[in-house]
């Protein structure tokens, strides 16, 4: 067979090879492909391209702020990482995210008033992922109990919280001092410290523990490996005495409480208060990018770290080259018909070669 | 509260009901022929969007509705293509590549909008009714199911063309064993992978019809994102009907029903937030999924993809 | 040898072209070599047994004839001509009709609907006239089928008319049957030997895919025998009606090993001790409800001693399974009590009841047993995830797992390239042994065997029935669920029948349990 030929070093740079083109050459396809749309509605795709990353990643200040872009999204990476790798369609996310940011904003410039700012700010952390894993409680314990598939009933939830999200912010928590329908802001000073110097939230540092936590969790820890059962082979996991039906519902409750913990960080660390009718929709975007690092916690930083450099550059490109931001739902959808593709012929060479 | 249960409230309702249960009948119908043939198509929603905004496009630039409708439909197939070719004859995960679609069609029917209209939202005129004689008189329910666009009757048309087609034909045998056990109708000599195919083209035809619908003849224009979820709903229409086209029609117009609330109720002069009224549908389906989850019957072979002669 | 009523019908055939021939047919898989060079020439008029060992290639073989998969090489010839069958669809346009060992009928769909399918799609199935044809051929050829019936509510045997039906209405001019009598009982067995007689008579070639000597031999005309891909040797009809059973046991025995029959590894099992003492499993009044087609366990009481194997016979279906998983606690029972060493256990959880003694190897290895895509060393351990010294405060710790896994790989013999292979690149004897590995681990008192040899080569086989006698002479209680009949004469103690759920008796394994066990199957009191 064919490792049998190489020494050890050959094979872990073939591997190494191996690995950087399957995940480069999807994404060279994809900004290809995506280039094609560009030219299609009249926009220099290289001129594009060269915005994004020179607003995005060479600028001092685009820099800074794709990394603090990074820690909301890193939180939903940990999210999704622990939700995919227990075999649980949580795509719930957006509606998690939302709702625990609105009730982050809401809580937020009351607690500070009562509490010092870190109190406040850990208080509110700890209440967003409670919103979160509540809002998770339904599809969790419909999937566990009755079998339903919660692909659908993440899906629902997402559009009930959302809506949900809008009710709060206009009828409950409405700030009467301003014209436009928000939250009470928070102040600049009672939110996420900066790193150093920087303009970097130090939400990124928290989005990355996250993110290693999780991968630690689900690689290094019994819990973890009994999720990972679960989500190969559930049969399996039945056979082996675990209790399925409880363990689901776990992987719920963290999953949406890391997207919870997603947006009370983009709330307290950013924007410091929520808008009515604001939905980044950050979830979903995500999903192509952990499917991108096959579902590794490190893998999974890098490619948000490029979501990030796309997001910024891309919000930048908007204005100066009039391409909305629409146009990374596409490049992300390319992104990941083009990755399952390269899967698949990789799948094809390798059974070939077996022959 | 008094003007709650007028004529007029009712009439308005009913009408509402149709005009937001069409697309959600379309989506649910086509949903449920893909899943009958063990295709999970999550990638509804990108259709229903790609059939909205080309059909509203063709139908501006052309003057004709029924050009709208049909190009709607081709879009519709157009994003399902997709699917046929990495899922049904590749084998890729019909999930992600469902979510591809959706994410795909939402990026670009935006950015195409965009970039033929700017931030304008030009309207199209309102589509010219045909009313059925002699039904369309009668009171309430008359003018809004008998007195409306014909695609709103093809629609009907379609929910008992597939009943037929699932019960007394060859196809609908085949399609119940594409997505119970595939391998059966395999070696019974019908081809798998073809029969599954043409349920997800269907599938998208239905669904570019409905997103045609939403944009030309609901709301007159084209909005990025405009379904807002219309092509889920569908999925769990189809999830709960069990295979019954009849049961599709029943939860399109509940739920149109729930969706038209706001207008409704603004009629009758009740004065409900519209944010409140939005959430009915989702609040509804949750619900429905909460008592009947356990009921709702997939094939055996859902989002399997078929390999003949597998090891 | 049976009668037959068309020896002088044989003889004139055998002179005649074959309906259907392979010439040098080769197919290959990743890793293995499925068919190598095999050359078969299927006559009309006869039945024509494919023998051969579980993994000798006759399904790849029969896969082929029904248009599944294509060879690499070789050539497939019809009257003469070479052809290449495109699909299942053309080799039923051929006339090659097949019936496979699983069922290949649509469950949800009624026998009519799934005669009926692959007609034109947009007309409507014609009742009438499908109802006209099959009440002709049932009147033929002796079956019966209920047009109404929802075929998955059948009994398998049932469901096997009905897809001989379908091969008949279309004309088939070659039937083919794989392992078709492997979920059949002793009588169905004769019943379908008899029919595959009856076809043969009406000039049907009739092809009879098997592993059993014993069914060959009765209801064969020409043996074809397979071994590793290969044709290893072809016993024409004359030979074959020269030939008693014994003699013909002997030469295909020679061909399949190049060894006599006791040198094959058919030793005769060492006189079994007697075996007396307290029991270690005790079961009684069990209730246990079955899933949605299939029936559950229906007040069944037995108990096993220290050392004895019982053994479970029975079709596939009859609560075999839901027996097995209610006493490891993977299903709750309705009723009844489970003792373990005299305790109750029916309270307790699949870990406790395992950490007692009570072991259990699931018949489905890659679907239940094990984690296709998880490294041996912690299959070698999913059933005690978090337990030390493998785990310390719940952090996983490596060098203790790889310790454990090396060791039970030495000491089960199970060939694998590493202990961090995936187990579902193993083959299915060497996944059969760490399953094996992992139950007897630490502390067993009493394992249940759910058909442990379902699918291995000969040699595995052998060592798998050593094995469990070797397990039974340490103490330790065996309950042997097994559709082998052999297999269970071979080890038992006593055998216990179910049928339906319940227990229709148990039997001491004497000259007489063959006879006994199988009027119990069908339904007769012994």
């Amino acid at each position: 067979m064919h490792r049998a030929r190489r020494s050890g070093n050959g094979r872990f740079a073939a591997g190494v090879l191996h690995a950087l083109v399957m995940t480069v050459g999807p994404i060279a396809a994809a900004l290809v492909l995506s280039g094609a749309v560009l030219v299609a509605v009249g926009v220099d795709p290289l001129a594009y391209y060269g915005t994004i990353v020179e607003r995005g990643l060479l600028s001092p200040l685009g820099l800074q702020q794709t990394l603090t872009r990074m820690g909301p999204l890193l939180f939903l990476a940990a999210s999704l990482i622990v939700a995919f790798r227990a075999g649980i369609w949580n795509l719930g996310g957006d509606g998690q995210f939302l709702l625990s940011a609105v009730v982050a904003a809401a809580a937020a410039p009351v607690l500070v008033g009562v509490m010092p700012a870190w109190a406040a700010l850990a208080v509110c952390f700890l209440l967003a992922a409670a919103v979160g894993a509540v809002w998770s409680l339904i599809p969790a314990l419909l999937r566990a109990y009755q079998g339903v598939n919660e692909i659908i009933t993440s899906l629902m939830m997402t559009f009930l919280g959302v809506s949900l999200a809008n009710v709060l912010v206009k009828l409950v928590f409405l700030d009467p001092a301003t014209t436009v329908p928000q939250t009470r802001t928070l102040p600049v000073a009672d939110r996420l410290p900066r790193l150093f110097d920087t303009t970097v939230s130090s939400g990124l540092l928290l989005g990355l523990a996250a993110v290693i936590g999780v991968h630690l969790m689900m690689t290094r820890t019994a819990f973890g490996l009994k999720l990972r059962v679960v989500g190969a082979n559930p049969r399996a996991a039945v056979h082996a005495g675990l209790p399925v039906a409880k363990l689901t519902i776990a992987v719920f409750a963290i999953s949406a409480a890391l997207a919870g913990l997603a947006g009370a960080t983009d709330v307290l660390g950013v924007l410091g208060n929520v808008r009515a009718d604001w939905n980044p929709a950050y979830s979903l975007a995500v999903v192509p990018l952990v499917f991108l690092a096959r579902l590794n916690g490190f893998a999974s930083i890098a490619f948000v770290f490029l979501f990030s450099v796309l997001s910024i550059g891309g919000e930048s490109a908007a204005r100066r080259l009039g391409v909305p931001h629409y146009f990374t739902l596409v490049l992300v959808a390319n992104l990941l018909l083009l990755l399952a593709l390269a899967e698949y012929i990789d799948h094809r060479r390798r059974v070939a070669k077996k022959a | 509260m008094d003007g709650l249960f007028t004529e007029v409230f009712l009439a308005s309702l009913v009408f509402g009901a149709v005009t937001a249960g069409i697309p959600l009948l379309l989506a649910g119908l086509g949903e449920q022929i893909s899943e009958k043939a063990g295709v999970l198509n999550i990638g509804i929603e990108g259709m229903m969007l790609g059939g909205a905004y080309l059909g509203f496009l063709v139908a501006f630039q052309s003057g004709s509705m029924w050009l709208g409708f049909a190009a709607g439909a081709a879009a519709g197939m157009a994003a399902a293509l997709i699917m046929v070719v990495f899922c049904v004859r590749l084998g890729l995960n019909q999930i992600v590549v469902g979510i591809a679609v959706t994410l795909g069609a939402e990026g670009l029917t935006a950015l195409l909008h965009f970039f033929q209209f700017g931030r304008t939202y030009p309207r199209l005129d309102a589509p010219v009714s045909l009313p059925i004689p002699a039904l369309s008189e009668i009171p309430v329910i008359g003018g809004a199911l008998f007195d409306r666009t014909p695609v709103v009757y093809l629609a009907f048309v379609l929910v008992f063309v597939m009943a037929f087609l699932y019960r007394r034909t060859h196809l609908g045998l085949a399609l119940q064993a594409a997505g119970d056990k595939p391998a059966a109708l395999d070696v019974a000599g019908v081809d798998v992978v073809t029969t599954r195919s043409f349920a997800v083209l269907a599938t998208g035809a239905f669904a570019g019809l409905g997103g045609a619908f939403m944009a030309n003849v609901g709301a007159g224009l084209f909005v990025p994102f405009m379904t807002s979820g219309a092509g889920f709903i569908g999925i769990v229409l189809a999830m709960l009907a069990r295979g019954r086209p009849l049961w599709v029609l029943g939860g399109a117009l509940l739920f149109g029903a729930c969706l038209s609330m706001t207008t409704a109720l603004q009629v009758a002069g009740v004065n409900v937030p519209t944010d409140v009224i939005q959430m009915l549908p989702f609040a509804a389906v949750m619900a429905v999924l909460v008592v009947f989850g356990r009921k709702a019957s997939l094939p055996a072979a859902l989002g399997l993809p078929y390999e003949r002669g597998a090891r | 040898m049976t009668e037959t009523t068309t020896s002088s019908a044989i003889a004139s055939t055998t002179t005649a072209p074959p309906v259907v021939e392979l010439v040098g047919v080769t197919k290959r898989f990743p890793g293995v070599v499925a068919n190598d060079h095999v050359d078969l020439a299927l006559h009309a008029g006869e039945v024509h047994v494919l023998l051969g060992e579980n993994g000798a290639g006759k399904s790849t073989l029969i896969g082929m004839l029904a248009g599944l998969q294509a060879p690499d090489e070789g050539t497939l010839r019809i009257d003469g001509a070479d052809i290449r069958i495109a699909s299942p669809r053309h080799a039923l346009a051929l006339g090659i009709g097949t019936v496979f060992q699983h069922v290949m009928l649509v469950p949800t769909l009624t026998v009519a609907e799934n005669l009926a399918l692959g007609g034109p799609w947009w007309r409507r199935p014609d009742r009438a006239a499908l109802a006209a044809k099959v009440a002709e051929i049932s009147a033929s050829f002796g079956l019966s089928v209920d047009l109404d019936a929802v075929t998955g509510e059948l009994s398998l045997g049932e469901q096997q008319q009905v897809e001989i039906v379908r091969a008949l209405l279309r004309d088939s001019r070659v039937l083919i049957l794989d392992e078709a009598t492997s979920m059949l009982t002793p009588a169905g067995t004769d019943e379908l030997g008899a029919l595959m007689r009856r076809l043969a008579a009406r000039g049907l070639a009739v092809v009879f895919i098997t592993h059993k000597l014993s069914e060959a031999f009765r209801f064969g005309d020409r043996i074809s025998v397979l071994r590793l891909g290969r044709k290893v040797g072809e016993i024409p009809p004359e030979r074959l009606k020269a030939l008693d059973e014994a003699a013909a046991t002997a030469e295909v025995v020679h061909l399949m090993f190049g060894a006599t029959p006791a040198e094959a590894g058919g030793e005769a099992p060492p006189a079994r001790a007697a075996v007396a003492g307290p029991a270690v499993i005790e079961v009684r009044g069990l209730s246990v409800p079955g899933p949605m087609g299939s029936p559950g366990v229906a007040e069944a009481s037995f108990s096993v001693a220290a050392g004895e194997i019982l053994g479970i016979a029975g079709i596939d279906g009859n609560g075999q399974k839901q027996l097995a998983e209610a006493l490891s606690g993977q299903r709750v029972a309705a009723a009844g009590e489970i003792l373990l060493d005299g305790r109750p256990i029916g309270h307790l959880d699949v870990g406790a009841r395992r950490r007692l003694g009570l072991r259990y190897l699931t018949d489905d290895r890659l679907a239940e047993g094990t984690v296709g895509s998880f490294p041996v060393s912690l299959n070698l351990l999913l059933k005690e995830i978090g337990a030390a010294p493998f785990w310390a405060k719940g952090f996983v710790r490596p060098a203790e797992i790889a310790r454990h896994a090396t060791r039970l790989v030495a000491s089960f013999d199970v060939r694998t390239p590493g202990i961090e292979t995936p187990v579902g690149r193993l083959s299915g004897g060497n996944i059969q042994k760490v399953l094996l590995a992992r139950e007897l681990s630490g502390g067993a008192r009493a394992v249940i065997f759910n058909k442990p040899t379902y699918g291995l080569d000969l040699a595995n086989i052998a060592a798998s029935r050593r094995r469990i006698r070797e397990i039974a002479a340490s103490g330790i209680a065996v309950l042997l669920i097994s559709t082998e009949l052999d297999e269970l004469l071979d080890l038992c103690d006593r055998i216990a029948v179910m049928s339906r759920g319940r227990l229709a008796g148990t039997v001491d394994n004497d000259g007489a349990a063959r006879r006994r066990v199988g009027e119990l199957m069908v339904g007769k009191q012994s």
